[in-house]
């Protein structure tokens, strides 16, 4: 059995009450921390920890913490529970099945940061998990672990949860804040970053769920005993929500540094292929990351076993690697067709752009269009250059990263499965259509 | 204050620490200054939206030589100690500057001989300087119906380029905002929540500070093109803002009244609606005399020398 730090206990049943989540051991961390420990010492724990932000982008924990600007009393905390990239569920499955180990980690996180106020920033959609963290912050309140004075530590802290309105924008941090502000959730423009100019102007750290989930346990084992679990720079372990055409779907913890081939085929894991049938793509990190075809995700383009880590997945660069990116991992057999996934992946970009810079604006949209031309079988040789030309100028040009996440399915689509958009044109059908 | 070296297309100019690299760019002038179709320095917090305006940072600054991974806003950007910055002599920035051209007009409607603006539209003249000869499209354009958004203001969405401008406009000029944009994606629109909504003595600066034809003035509308209208430095006695106007003559007649637009089409000063939509009689106005269209644009042809 794999290391487990996050599913630990998923199974025990009345988890997400108080009581159990506490005879479990539960809420152990924020007596510690508050007891032994100041915040630049929980800060301290988290750098060793070697922690990564498990939203996606992979940037460390515990240097975004240190980026804080400590010079303003107010400073906020602010879980990101937007998760709606196509693929990624882990954060729905984590919070509804243990939401007092969010809040144990929001606890620590607040500490270490001074924040009095803390947002649990959930995605509208997940309405039914915010009643879930509702009725669990009830309780943290009623035990005396939110509110005034913490467990007679002098600390204080309210914690909020509060809906967005379904917009996968309001995943990036910064049209995030806007919108818990009561705005209209654009990007704001970068610099001024949320740890100087966050939350109603005062410096703030945006986490995802998972990284604020596995802040109790490196509190109870120390930031070492973290370090030592996974491979290389990618430490501890991550969630991967695992969907398409596998035998057994869902999410799993993982220790970081296992091979791929092992994670898709062995039955502890995806179970292999289903129906026996032949893998054909991987888009390993949820929908944005570049997609890899069977050969390059089992191994490296140097003949190296793949192995589900930063670095690992990330062998390569773009041209022949990806990244793990938010940990969806969906895999697709030999009846896929790409163009119709990525016009898939593309209208969905196209659909949640929000419309604040041309290239993403403009470019999103005409992506679609064409694709569903390629795909319905009025393409041109042309339009897949056209694609290609259209996804280089998206990226990298916009305010804020949806417009990579929309630009590298396109390019990686076609760099790796070119023949396939060109059968399209050269049969004005779609080949694997019946 | 101490001045900062730095560096634009070969060209060294010293300016104040915290000038942004589109207003250090503006300090040499010429074809160096990048297009801005979104920023606007009489408006906090404007720019960054089109992207028109990216520029190549070579060399962050002297102390720290590294160069910026990404083509960076030069609106938005500061400049440091040193920094060397590229922008005509950088074939990514005009390669790019080209891609984002198409991308703004790719839901434009090109309906340049019917629209007031034209002769005096930034996006004309952006895709005069970095369009394509040819559409690449053959996609429908996504189309709006023309809405009165005031009284005297049209909007037509169909020509936007959601810069901002105008919501900022009424944010920070007006006491209070009526309209925003609504929707989101290329589907996203300009509009208030109740037709005809905009009635405000400073609502009708929106239409000098839109770059395109989306907001157009009604009394203007169809009375001319541009550049057969003389335009006229005049001020009048005002209660509500200086009076300090432009008058755009045809004949004896008035067509209508502006603001003061300099070469980047930024006015000197906001004027109020009862000056631009109310006088446009001769003896409303003591004339200054003709005014120099300094912008490099067909407006600027066939006037009065000064």
């Amino acid at each position: 059995m794999a290391k487990q730090i996050l599913l630990n206990n998923i199974e025990v049943p009345g988890l997400a009450g108080f009581e159990v989540y506490r005879r479990l051991g539960g809420y152990s961390a924020v007596e510690k921390a508050l007891k032994n420990f100041t915040p630049d010492q929980v800060t301290e724990e988290v750098k060793k920890s070697g922690l990564k932000g498990r939203g996606g982008a992979g940037f460390p924990a515990g240097m975004k913490w240190g980026f804080i600007d400590k010079k303003n009393e107010t400073r906020y905390f602010v879980c990101n529970y937007d998760e709606s990239e196509p693929g990624t569920f882990k954060d729905r499955f984590l919070g509804q099945m243990n939401p007092h180990l969010l809040i144990e980690g929001m606890i620590l996180g607040s500490y270490a940061l001074g924040a009095r106020s803390s947002y649990i920033y959930i995605r509208g959609e997940l309405f039914y998990v915010l009643k879930i963290l509702e009725k669990a912050i009830d309780e943290a309140y009623l035990n005396g672990f939110l509110g005034e004075n913490i467990k007679g530590s002098g600390y204080s802290l309210d914690l909020y949860v509060h809906p967005g309105a379904g917009a996968y924008i309001c995943g990036e941090e910064t049209a995030l804040l806007e919108s818990l502000e009561g705005k209209r959730g654009n990007p704001r423009i970068k610099p001024p970053f949320p740890a100087i100019v966050g939350l109603y102007g005062c410096p703030t750290v945006v986490n995802n769920v998972e990284t604020i989930a596995a802040l109790p346990w490196i509190m109870n084992n120390g930031g070492e005993a973290y370090a030592a679990i996974g491979i290389g720079n990618s430490k501890g372990t991550k969630l991967i929500s695992a969907c398409g055409h596998i035998n057994k779907p869902g999410v799993y913890e993982i220790e970081l540094g296992l091979p791929v081939e092992e994670f898709i085929y062995s039955d502890e894991y995806c179970g292999g292929i289903r129906n026996g049938n032949k893998l054909k793509a991987v888009v390993a990190g949820g929908s944005s990351v570049p997609i890899l075809p069977a050969h390059l995700i089992l191994k490296t383009a140097k003949g190296e076993p793949r192995l589900m880590s930063y670095e690992s997945l990330a062998e390569g660069g773009f041209e022949t690697g990806t990244m793990l990116g938010s940990g969806g991992f969906i895999v697709m057999d030999d009846t896929t067709c790409i163009v119709k996934n990525l016009l898939t992946f593309s209208r969905f970009y196209h659909h949640e752009s929000c419309g604040q810079c041309s290239p993403c604006r403009e470019g999103t949209g005409w992506i679609e269009k064409i694709l569903t031309r390629i795909e319905n079988g009025q393409g041109t040789m042309k339009d897949i250059d056209l694609l290609v030309n259209i996804a280089r100028h998206v990226e990298g040009n916009t305010i804020c990263p949806l417009g990579d996440a929309a630009a590298w399915p396109v390019a990686s689509a076609i760099r790796h499965f070119r023949e396939e958009f060109e059968e399209h044109v050269k049969l004005q059908r779609c080949p694997l259509s019946k | 204050m101490s001045l900062i070296k730095v560096t634009i297309d070969n060209i060294e100019v010293e300016v104040e620490a915290g000038t942004t690299i589109l207003n250090a760019a503006r300090q040499i002038g010429g074809s160096v200054v990048p297009p801005a179709m979104c920023y606007y320095s009489k408006l906090e917090g404007s720019g960054g939206y089109c992207r028109t305006c990216l520029v190549k940072v070579a060399q962050g600054s002297a102390k720290d030589p590294r160069p910026m991974p990404k083509l960076v806003p030069s609106c938005r950007t500061t400049v440091q100690d040193g920094m060397v910055v590229q922008n005509i002599t950088s074939p990514e920035v005009m390669e790019n500057r080209r891609a984002i051209t198409e991308f703004l007009l790719i839901n434009h409607p090109l309906d340049c001989p019917v629209c007031d603006q034209a002769g005096e539209c930034h996006l004309q003249d952006l895709s005069y300087a970095h369009g394509l000869d040819e559409t690449q499209t053959v996609e429908e354009r996504r189309t709006f119906e023309p809405i009165d958004i005031g009284d005297k203001i049209k909007l037509n969405m169909n020509r936007c380029i959601l810069c901002y401008r105008c919501v900022k406009v009424a944010d920070q000029i007006t006491d209070h905002r009526v309209h925003g944009v609504l929707g989101r994606g290329d589907h996203s629109e300009i509009s208030t929540h109740i037709l005809k909504a905009i009635d405000n003595d400073f609502s009708g600066n929106m239409i000098d500070v839109c770059p395109v034809g989306a907001l157009t003035d009604k009394t203007f509308r169809f009375k001319s093109r541009v550049w057969f209208t003389k335009p006229f430095d005049a001020h009048r006695e005002c209660p509500t803002c200086s009076g300090k106007t432009a008058i755009w003559m045809k004949g004896e007649e008035i067509l209508r009244v502006t603001g003061r637009k300099d070469k980047y089409g930024e006015v000197e000063e906001f004027i109020c609606n009862d000056c631009r939509f109310n006088h446009k009689e001769i003896k409303d106005w003591i004339v200054e005399g003709p005014r120099t269209i300094e912008r490099h644009s067909v407006i600027s042809q066939n006037h009065y020398q000064k």
